[in-house]
């Protein structure tokens, strides 16, 4: 018998009971920029989560996943843009369109391997980059404002509240979603071929369409986190899908842990914590960002997670 | 006068081609570096385009010190060799034998605190270069066809530079070592080969390459924050187009690339309005041309997974 009540999880159980603290926190102090701050947190937690998914278990180094973020949150601000401001429609459409993105892009990058594989996501990512930058009609290198978030009947997304909670929910489910994947057979095989794909082929399991699938599931949630930050921001741009946005969300990852459920979450929130805490301290808060970074990944393998889990995860 | 308008374009043809080719040589400068440090170390440097950066600064530091163009480019070249060879003995020579995700992360705090640094140091604004009275000089190509001096000069350095490489990599004892390391690292290793000190020269070797690369651009761009960072995206499509950790592969593709790029940036617009609406061809094609090299590198790793000229026995 394992038990289930490790400092880790502590921390973890902590960390959501804080996380669904924080508009209490942030009436209690009566401004709300705590509770902006944990807004973005928890969407950028999502996307995270959703390159964890590809990453950590399966193996995937995607260099170019802000274009997923940023196609959702065009999606969004095209559609409010030209008088479509249900989110009924908004949302699932955001979703689709990514997804028929991850698997244009996976079907044609997953033939590469390593550093190849790291490189023609990136490229991919460079392409959407300038076809937002030209979208002329839609603000191109200026971005896009959107007047009105996403319209979902009753629930008043433009409360800032409800759409903190709505945007955490989303976080728990993606997880949910997630831990269900992993764990299943389809999981397992993703796992499988990223530790040896030829055995796994060798056993008989296609692992391009199960890698391809992976992909595309992955896409589809970073086009979720799109739409949130689209509401969120009520703005969109080319820098939503810049290539160092992409290199922010592998940091969340690897800074929180890899291949670990809850570690993008710590990631994204130590991340965008540090970048606060630290650009309060000095304006040239990288400069000691930077060497932390590269801290982490000398000193600290497996994130925080790991450290948490006392070095004994793999 | 239908003749007089085809003579122009071919003028402005030769002009662009003769660009293209200027900027390809000073890619390869890039991704020489890139390639070889990739080719014998297997180390992915993000942050190779931040030494091109420092080359650019310490140039127009330098040559406003001295007062001097020429010797403040070879103190400039000094300068990155000896930066270069600092962050391999500091941080890079820990990185060796992690994988590539490690590589990205740590280089990419390499690039925050170097581009914070030069903010730090220099200040946000930029740094011009100005030429020396015979450099700004043009030089007649054709009756009545104009070419500027210093780009001519970019493109006679470059060439002799890779020549250069050429004999030490083929004709001298360092460069055996050099192949040798590319194609088996535990070999030379084993056979009592100073790898660290290798290690290190080639590491510098690349940085000084990188800054003779930025200090020429500099006369023509200015020196500005983050200026490596997308050259350096393009030195990487280079490389993988090329083939990782050929220098051959690295020079055809380089001058490929620059081609294609300088070429359709200028005449993709005009050839588009053959085939579109003019108002759709001013819209694709800025965007187009832009996209060209990553949808280059993708057809290309999509058809050859390895790149062009695959470094044997990798």
């Amino acid at each position: 018998m394992k038990s289930h009540v490790t400092f880790r999880n502590i921390v973890v159980a902590a960390l959501l009971v804080m996380l669904a603290l924080v508009p209490l926190y942030s009436a209690w102090i009566g401004n709300n920029f705590a509770l902006i701050l944990f807004t973005r947190i928890v969407i950028l937690a999502i996307a995270a989560v959703s390159l964890n998914l590809i990453m950590g278990y399966g193996g995937m180094v995607s260099f170019g996943h802000a274009a997923y973020l940023g196609i959702g949150a065009y999606v969004v601000g095209i559609l409010a843009y030209e008088g479509v401001p249900s989110g009924f429609l908004q949302w699932p459409l955001a979703l689709v369109v990514s997804g028929l993105f991850a698997l244009l892009i996976g079907a044609l990058s997953l033939r590469t391997r390593g550093v190849y594989f790291i490189m023609i996501t990136l490229a991919f990512a460079q392409m959407i980059y300038y076809v937002a930058v030209s979208l002329s009609r839609y603000g191109a290198d200026d971005g896009l404002t959107i007047y009105r978030r996403s319209q979902f009947g009753g629930l008043d997304l433009s409360n800032k509240v409800v759409f903190y909670y709505v945007c955490l929910a989303l976080l728990l489910l993606v997880i949910l979603i997630v831990w269900r994947i992993v764990n299943s057979r389809f999981g397992m095989v993703i796992r499988g071929a990223k530790s040896n794909e030829r055995r796994m082929r060798a056993i008989g399991f296609p692992t391009f369409r199960y890698r391809l699938t992976c992909f595309v599931i992955s896409g589809v949630i970073c086009g979720l986190s799109g739409a949130l930050l689209a509401n969120h921001t009520e703005f969109v741009s080319p820098a939503d899908m810049h290539w160092t946005r992409s290199g922010d969300l592998i940091i969340m990852v690897v800074l929180g842990g890899m291949g670990s459920l809850f570690g993008p979450v710590i990631g994204a929130v130590a991340f965008l914590l540090l970048e606060e805490g630290l650009a309060r301290l000095t304006e040239y808060w990288q400069i000691i960002f930077g060497p932390l970074l590269l801290a982490v990944v000398l000193y600290a393998r497996g994130g925080i997670d790991g450290l948490l889990a006392g070095g004994k995860r793999g | 006068m239908g003749l007089r308008g085809d003579a122009r374009s071919m003028v402005l043809f030769i002009e662009q081609c003769l660009n293209g080719l200027q900027f390809g040589l000073l890619l390869f400068l890039l991704a020489a570096g890139l390639t070889l440090v990739f080719g014998i170390m297997d180390l992915v440097n993000l942050a190779h385009g931040s030494l091109y950066m420092l080359g650019a600064y310490f140039a127009a530091t330098f040559a406003a010190l001295t007062g001097s163009f020429v010797l403040g480019a070879v103190l400039a070249l000094a300068a990155t060799l000896v930066v270069g060879m600092a962050v391999e003995v500091i941080a890079m020579r820990r990185l060796y034998g992690r994988d590539h995700l490690d590589h990205v992360l740590g280089t990419f705090g390499l690039i925050l605190f170097f581009n914070e640094l030069v903010r730090l140091v220099w200040g946000p604004a930029g740094r011009t270069l100005p030429l020396p009275d015979w450099l700004s000089t043009s030089v007649q190509i054709f009756p009545g066809v104009y070419y500027p001096t210093y780009r001519f000069t970019i493109i006679f350095v470059a060439l002799a530079v890779a020549l250069a490489l050429y004999f030490v990599v083929m004709r001298t004892r360092i460069g055996m070592l050099v192949r040798a390391g590319a194609s088996n690292r535990e070999m030379i290793g084993a056979l009592g080969i100073n790898i660290k000190l290798l290690y290190t020269f080639v590491f510098g070797a690349g940085a000084a390459l990188a800054g003779l690369a930025g200090l020429m651009q500099t006369p023509i761009l200015t020196a500005s924050i983050g200026m490596g960072e997308n050259i350096l995206i393009v030195a990487f499509v280079v490389i993988i187009i090329g083939g990782i950790g050929s220098i051959r592969g690295a020079f055809i593709a380089s001058i490929f690339v620059g081609l294609v790029d300088t070429v359709g940036r200028a005449f993709l617009p005009t050839l588009l309005k053959l085939f579109l609406t003019p108002a759709a061809a001013s819209a694709a094609g800025p965007a187009l041309s832009s996209m060209l090299i990553y949808l280059l590198m993708a057809i290309i790793l999509v058809v050859r997974p390895e790149g062009l000229f695959p470094a044997a026995n990798r």
